[in-house]
């Protein structure tokens, strides 16, 4: 396993919501990236963004290990779930809900 | 339409023969983003139905058509946002 795929392997495993994005949680720089931010907040998930833009071995690394070709990226429990069509998608049916509920993931949303 | 465009068309309807296609041009939208690029046809929102995607997850169906056009995306085309459904989910 190459490098990057083993640092990429030690975020995914290390904390439980991952999200690959182009910028930060508090700035995203693109509006896909920044949709999956607004999903997460709306719901009170916590996680960790990674700011690919800064890091461009991940950047590059991260499409080989998950064999997906675009950025947004969220990992659950070091599973990829999906980008940002998938993630708003699943939002909209409730299925993220329940993959989140299922694996354990608090949520703090006010409803 | 683009060349761009015209080849996502073609390759998608030879490989998914889908019930319906399409494909939205987003790239003006985006001008002057990181992504966009001169000449446009950086962005695109592709809406497919097609019995291909049948039994196949979100996930499974989105790396079908990221298959498909990897040579587009490795050319520049920076977005593409995707909806993948079966006829059947579509009522």
């Amino acid at each position: 396993m190459s490098d990057v795929a083993s640092r990429i392997r030690d975020e995914v495993g290390s904390n439980d919501v991952v999200l690959f994005m182009k910028g930060t949680p508090v700035f995203p720089q693109c509006g896909f990236s920044a949709a999956v931010v607004e999903v997460l907040d709306h719901m009170g998930v916590r996680f960790k963004g990674v700011n690919v833009l800064v890091d461009p071995e991940i950047r590059e690394g991260i499409k080989a290990y998950s064999d997906w070709p675009t950025i947004p990226q969220l990992y659950v429990k070091g599973e990829f779930v999906g980008g940002c069509d998938i993630i708003r998608e699943m939002y909209s049916t409730g299925e993220l809900h329940q993959l989140l509920k299922d694996k354990g993931i608090t949520l703090t949303e006010a409803a | 339409m683009g060349a761009v465009a015209a080849a996502i068309e073609r390759k998608i309807r030879s490989a998914l023969q889908p019930a319906s296609l399409i494909i939205t041009d987003d790239s003006a939208k985006h001008a002057g983003h990181a992504g966009a690029r001169e000449g446009g046809e950086s962005h695109f929102t592709v809406e497919i139905v097609s019995s291909a995607f049948e039994g196949k997850s979100r996930v499974a169906r989105q790396r079908m058509v990221y298959a498909l056009l990897k040579e587009e995306i490795a050319q520049g085309l920076h977005a593409l946002a995707l909806v993948t459904k079966t006829p059947a989910e579509t009522n």
